[in-house]
């Protein structure tokens, strides 16, 4: 399914939590919604699901209107945060609820639901835990039965709100996996909604970052990640260094090296380099680079040696500088906590100075 | 529900810096049960030792005669009527408060308390001057035929007041805290009102409705103050269980007074036991349900 969202914009009292915003989803898209909590990012995931009306603006599914649907018209199917599961039935009457609810014209037979059923728990793998309850689960099997039971009515968009967070990092990272392939096997046109930039880069076609309200920027997670359109965005995907410098006559000063950039007035600006960009050199490192060499020696603070990168803290001109190098880097290089180097920066973003 | 928490946990080894020494907590101890039995257990024991002081056959013959009796059926009758209206009102004022924001809610919570902080002589005097023959819809009723004072209705209507606090008073606290969110997903998986309300509202709120239910009801059948107001002591007619005792001790029918009171606390131990098993059905669901 096709979903337009267009101007959409909400209050809650004297609160502005979603300011015009503009989507365009297409058939079969996995795309999250990402940003920082309070961005509104859950509450747009709640009007398409019908559980909020917008203000003012329009959600379009295929073309038709919405929020004039009634929701079990819309075939929406929704994951909670903390999966909502009905305590008091059993993982089968869950995942059967929406199909039981049905008008008697509509509805499936006894047998027919069950086998329904059956099918559903054998695709999240929860094959023979009909007759448990939500309460004798683990998290991650929690989170397959509300997955089950959301995928049960046959929807046509699935909306996932936060559908990771309440799981510890390993079984997040096979679920995640899991999402995908049941996403591409499936068809759906899957929306979710996360604050964790690195779960929204995995696993989406598109990435929309979210905030205050506001979508920054919309784009494949490639796209974002390398060409982010503002301060916001390049801050919110990763960790960040940010150096001051000046624009002159459309090019950048920073170190060694100009940098030409397109769009953005002469006067002070920020340049702001990932720390996976900043490459340690020794001080008498004379080799010509490409790359901006500051003019002043660093010191290093602290090193932290994890698996195959080492996280290096720098002191310099009173700012504190993070590095991250390749291990082998980093014995090459023999630092340790007070050594000395240069800095030279990688693929700088400029952006002015507000 | 604290207590389940911690006994649930290892007992530590040594003594925690909030326990008390040992001849302290055997003296609070002694001083808490010693204090209960002389004012609950004692008078529960003189109660049962007086009903059946002149014999069983005595006994008997004080719960059968016709005003006994008619006191016993008028008790179960507004209680009848009390606990199904006040569940139905609980429920509706409950889910309305903890489900939906509007103007005026703090002010029907306020309400809902009323019945707890008035006594209970005011709530029937209130509707003997609304509804009394000299009150402000007495002419109106008197034209009409209708007798709410010193009738039955009346019995039933102070009796609602007093009661009307306890399923609300259960509810609310419950529902706040499960919150809406299984009803969110009932809605988006295509259910109605009705069938939320019957497969997802009513079984996760069960067991304290029950608790509630019985409080009510434990109170309905008690309620003198009020009754006792708006009853007019009509005896084989408007007259309940405790005021029919009253009536009997003021004759000097000590043994028949008991009797029918040995009931009236029976009733109530009854009570207190579902009550008891139910708090420790709710403090197990609720326990199951933090592990969520």
């Amino acid at each position: 399914m096709r979903i337009a969202i267009e101007q959409l914009t909400k209050h809650f009292e004297a609160t502005l939590v979603l300011d015009r915003v503009n989507l365009e989803i297409g058939e079969r898209e996995f795309i999250g919604l990402l940003g920082p909590s309070g961005s509104g990012k859950t509450t747009l995931l709640r009007i398409l699901a019908g559980l909020e009306f917008a203000d003012e603006g329009r959600v379009l599914f295929d073309g038709k209107e919405a929020q004039a649907l009634p929701i079990a018209d819309r075939q929406v199917g929704m994951v909670f945060q903390h999966y909502a599961l009905f305590g008091h039935m059993t993982v089968f009457n869950n995942v059967a609820f929406g199909l039981k609810v049905r008008s008697r014209k509509s509805r499936p037979k006894g047998k027919e639901i069950a086998e329904r059923v059956e099918r559903l728990l054998h695709l999240v793998q929860l094959d023979g835990l009909g007759e448990r309850f939500p309460a004798q689960l683990s998290g991650g099997q929690r989170q397959r039965v509300a997955l089950a039971r959301a995928l049960a009515t046959e929807p046509k968009v699935l909306l996932l709100d936060e559908p990771f967070g309440a799981l510890d990092a390993k079984v997040r990272v096979e679920l995640r996996r899991w999402l995908r392939d049941l996403h591409d096997s499936t068809g759906l046109t899957t929306i979710f909604v996360t604050h964790d930039q690195e779960e929204a880069l995995a696993l989406a076609d598109r990435v929309a970052v979210m905030a205050t309200g506001r979508i920054e920027q919309v784009g494949t997670p490639t796209e974002v990640y390398e060409g982010p359109q503002s301060p916001f965005v390049y801050d919110f995907l990763g960790r960040t260094n940010a150096f001051d410098c000046a624009i002159e006559r459309g090019r950048a000063r920073l170190g060694d090296k100009e940098f030409p950039v397109n769009g953005l007035a002469d006067g002070p600006a920020i340049a702001f380099v990932r720390p996976h960009d900043v490459v340690l050199c020794l001080p008498d490192n004379s080799e010509p680079s490409e790359d901006a060499k500051l003019p002043d020696a660093a010191t290093v603070r602290l090193v932290t040696a994890l698996g195959p990168k080492a996280w290096v803290e720098l002191s310099y001109d009173s700012q504190v500088v993070a590095a991250e190098i390749t291990r082998d880097a980093l014995a090459k290089l023999g630092m340790r906590p007070g050594s000395r180097c240069t800095l030279q920066l990688r693929l700088p973003c400029f952006f002015a100075r507000r | 529900m604290t207590e389940i928490a911690t006994t649930a946990q290892a007992p530590p080894p040594v003594r925690l810096p909030l326990t008390e020494a040992a001849h302290i907590r055997v003296a609070l101890i002694g001083l808490a049960l010693s204090f209960l039995a002389f004012f609950l257990v004692l008078p529960l024991i003189v109660v049962f030792v007086e009903a059946f002081r002149e014999g069983v056959r005595v006994y008997l013959a004080a719960l059968s005669e016709p005003e006994a009796r008619a006191a016993i059926r008028l008790t179960v009758l507004t209680a009848a009527i009390c606990v199904p209206l006040n569940t139905a009102f609980g429920l509706a004022a409950a889910w309305s408060i903890t489900k939906f924001q509007f103007r005026g809610k703090s002010l029907l919570l306020t309400l809902i308390d009323v019945p707890f902080s008035v006594s209970p002589v005011v709530a029937g005097l209130v509707y003997v001057l609304l509804f009394g023959l000299q009150g402000l819809f007495g002419a109106w009723l008197t034209a009409h035929g209708i007798k709410i004072i010193f009738a039955v209705p009346g019995i039933a209507l102070a009796t609602l007041f007093v009661t009307l606090p306890f399923v609300a008073r259960e509810l609310i606290p419950l529902m706040d805290s499960q919150r809406t969110t299984q009803e969110e997903a009932a809605v988006v998986l295509g259910a109605n009102g009705r069938q939320i309300f019957w497969r997802v509202t009513l079984p996760n709120i069960k067991w304290g409705l029950l608790y509630g239910v019985l409080l009510c009801n434990g109170r309905a059948i008690g309620e003198f103050g009020a009754v006792a107001v708006v009853s007019g002591h009509i005896i084989g007619l408007t007259n309940t269980m405790p005021l029919h005792i009253e009536v009997l001790y003021n004759d000097y029918a000590f043994a028949a007074a008991f009797a029918v009171a040995s009931l009236l606390t029976l009733m109530a131990l009854v009570t207190l036991a579902i009550k008891t098993v139910l708090e420790w059905r709710l403090g197990s669901a609720a326990g199951a349900a933090r592990v969520h």
